[in-house]
């Protein structure tokens, strides 16, 4: 009985503990990182490459060789993009996250706004060589304007179009749409015989923000104003959703079947040659995963309005995308972390990563290797640096992809099957998108 | 020494009944860790503006007493509006997917009593959709579903002539309940009839054999001995399966992502997304607590016209 009596109490004892333990995982993370474990790091990498094998097989060896300089294991966790968002939240909200993390640059501010993330001041820039290494478009993307921001850059991308040479050989079309109305009339040659001109994902939401963004901003539109509010429903922005969404309902170059895509499944169709353009982000190891050739393809800027020529304001032609690395504050490794991160956005890291993953390097110095002057890479770095926007540093920014990527899905499914697309149903959805913001 | 003596005397008494009571303990501290532990801070947050300023340490939110109800509850509004939506559409569905799994898990009971050649094997190959994984089964009726490339298409339209040459979308607007109620029920069916098949085989065979002479068909057998016999199981099983198809996150969740289509926006589902899309977790928390006040409204009402039938019953 004796024996009993001492078994109970120990449960009782260590489910005390354990209830204790979790109530207090909310103010456990409130402090500064510590260096409590400083031979071990997690790190919670973003899907880049073909699948998560891929990136694994990537990224391994680079582990592998910091853990050789530096003798601090890292424990490697690849998360694909449709959780990314929302584990890091969870990971936020209970303080038991990784040490050290990708997130997609456009959620910077939003991440920032929780407090959960290192802010990167002068001090813990200088650890990893300093600010002024990076490229300045890349760091106006790690963070609202006039903070410290909240990550580093570690891969750049910018918006292209990808086409397809022997289908454009084949309908006789000799170069590839500069404006949009080259696009809808080039389109309408490609799309026949069961093939289309132009893929898009109409069920991914963070693609669809994307797109309209561009064309928000080459119709002189924002989707927030200057103070930071909402304006999902003026006209211009109106006019953008609306323009995206004729490729497929009123111009007809986008397959109906695109509205429910959400898995890169356009990229796929691209390299099976049952689309001949794509709008996407440094795609070209994708379309080699899938079997297509270097030079099957060609890459050109995203078209503009007639009359135009990439540039800023209405010449804007992609969104300034990415993949920065971020430190979370309450990490038990901070001198280790701050070691990670200097070494892949070492020059030679740089160099190695960007080129694997075909985008473009942040960091200034990396980015003079021949590898970075291919015609894809060209068109991209030109693109980064002359004609792309920043998607609105706001705090809700992570919310507005959600609300107007979903609004921009429905009209798309609205679409294809075959239900008119309007001005009047375009605000309606954008109109009830920014209701739910402002709730 | 007469002090232990005394001792001796009335400790087995106070251990016997604290014995019962000890061995509960751990149960009890593992339901109050994990079910109303999450569930108070749940009705607290629902209190509270939590959005992402707030959530590393959510008790520094500020309260803002009734104001997440008014919200939600609003109709007028967007968020009212579409939590009503979602709500309907989870009536409708939860009826029609319990019902179907219902009848197709007795008929197939009933079926599957008499012996057969095969029957073992047929009873194993019924049980398949409750022992896969729901997320490899989900997805893979996903890839069913999809338009262009999917096997329901591909039969439906392609071999079977159906419904012309142009593919319909599954995934996509108002034809996406059907395909979710077709998951629902492939999914939840085998369980009702696993709980009818062993309900069914507690009814003696001397019942039906007896109701046999006296010359009863096979209708009236099944409407006098069988479903009588069975139905306290059923009613714990319609119980549960309500409970599980009305809260089912999984299936839409996997089928259609984090946004469903409107028509399939099951309630589970949409506060989560109602949640995330806009990072309000105090206004989530409120509908979570709704829901919570429906269900055992539901649930008690259920069980007090249940067994007051069956006390009727044995009087």
């Amino acid at each position: 009985m004796r024996r009993t009596r001492a078994a109970a109490a120990a449960v009782t004892a260590s489910l005390l503990a354990a209830a204790v333990t979790a109530c207090g995982g909310g103010t456990a993370d409130s402090g500064a990182g510590s260096n409590a474990a400083p031979k071990e790091l997690t790190y919670w990498a973003s899907n880049q490459g073909p699948d998560l094998a891929a990136d694994q097989a990537v990224l391994g060896p680079e582990l592998k060789k910091f853990e050789e300089r530096t003798g601090i294991k890292v424990k490697l966790e690849v998360v694909p993009w449709s959780d990314l968002l929302n584990r890091i939240l969870a990971a936020t909200a209970s303080g038991q996250g990784p040490d050290v993390l990708n997130i997609g640059n456009t959620w910077s501010s939003s991440l920032q706004a929780t407090g959960a993330l290192l802010p990167w001041n002068a001090e813990n820039f200088a650890a990893i060589g300093g600010k002024d290494r990076f490229v300045e478009s890349a760091i106006g993307s790690a963070g609202a304007a006039g903070q410290d921001p909240a990550a580093v850059p570690l891969y750049s991308m910018a918006y292209a179009l990808y086409y397809n040479k022997k289908m454009f050989q084949e309908a006789g079309v000799a170069k590839p749409p500069a404006t949009w109305d080259e696009m809808v009339t080039t389109g309408r040659l490609l799309s026949k015989d069961g093939k289309w001109a132009l893929g898009a994902e109409g069920g991914n939401l963070s693609n669809n923000i994307h797109q309209v963004f561009v064309l928000a901003k080459q119709h002189g539109a924002d989707f927030f104003d200057a103070a930071g509010r909402p304006t999902f429903d003026s006209p211009g922005a109106v006019d953008a959703v609306k323009q995206y969404v004729d490729l497929m309902a009123k111009d007809e170059i986008i397959a109906p079947g695109n509205a429910e895509y959400a898995q890169n499944q356009s990229l796929q169709d691209f390299a099976n040659g049952k689309t001949a353009m794509v709008l996407w982000q440094s795609a070209a190891s994708t379309f080699k995963s899938h079997g297509m050739k270097e030079g099957d393809w060609g890459v050109a800027p995203v078209p503009v309005p007639a009359g135009g020529a990439p540039g800023a304001g209405r010449g804007t032609n992609s969104m300034v995308a990415g993949i920065n690395l971020a430190v979370f504050k309450n990490t038990d490794n901070i001198a280790g972390s701050l070691k990670f991160v200097q070494f892949m956005t070492s020059d030679e890291e740089q160099r190695i990563l960007n080129k694997t993953y075909g985008s473009v390097p942040p960091v200034k110095a990396a980015q003079s290797d021949a590898a970075f002057a291919t015609e894809d890479l060209t068109v991209l770095r030109t693109t980064l640096g002359t004609s792309a926007a920043p998607l609105p540093q706001v705090p809700q920014e992570s919310q507005f992809e959600t609300a107007v990527g979903t609004a921009v899905k429905e009209l798309f499914a609205d679409a294809a099957a075959g239900r008119p697309v309007t001005t009047e149903s375009v605000k309606a959805k954008l109109g009830k998108a920014q209701q739910q913001m402002a709730s | 020494m007469s002090t232990g003596s005394r001792v001796s005397t009335t400790s087995p008494r106070l251990r016997r009944s604290a014995l019962p009571y000890l061995l509960l303990l751990p149960a009890l501290l593992l339901e109050l860790l994990i079910h109303l532990l999450p569930m108070v801070m749940g009705i607290l947050m629902s209190f509270r503006r939590l959005t992402q300023f707030f959530i590393r340490d959510w008790s520094r939110a500020p309260w803002t007493g009734w104001a997440n109800y008014e919200l939600v509850l609003d109709v007028d509004r967007p968020v009212g509006e579409a939590l009503l939506r979602s709500f309907l559409t989870t009536c409708l569905f939860t009826l029609l997917s319990v019902g179907l799994c219902w009848l197709l898990g007795t008929a197939a009971a009933v079926f599957m009593q008499e012996s057969f050649r095969g029957r073992g094997l047929l009873r194993a190959l019924f049980l398949v959709p409750y022992a896969l994984p729901v997320y490899a089964a989900v997805i893979t009726w996903a890839f069913m579903f999809q338009r262009d490339n999917g096997l329901v298409n591909h039969v439906l339209h392609d071999q079977l002539g159906l419904g012309g040459p142009e593919h319909t979308f599954w995934l996509l607007g108002d034809n996406s309940f059907w395909a979710l109620l077709t998951v629902s029920v492939w999914k939840g069916w085998p369980f009702a009839f696993l709980i009818v098949t062993a309900a069914l085989q507690n009814i003696p065979g001397e019942l039906y054999e007896a109701a046999a002479l006296d010359g009863a068909g096979i209708w009236q057998q099944i409407r006098r001995i069988t479903l009588p016999s069975v139905g306290a199981v059923n009613q714990v099983l319609v119980l549960v399966l309500f409970l599980w198809t009305f809260n089912d996150f999984n299936t839409p969740f996997v089928l259609f992502g984090k946004s469903a289509p409107a028509a399939a926006d099951l309630i589970s589902l949409h506060i989560y997304q109602s949640s995330f899309v806009t990072w309000n977790f105090g206004a989530g928390s409120a509908m979570s607590v709704l829901l919570l006040l429906f269900l055992l409204l539901v649930t008690a009402g259920y069980l007090l016209v249940t067994s007051r039938g069956r006390r009727s019953r044995h009087v």
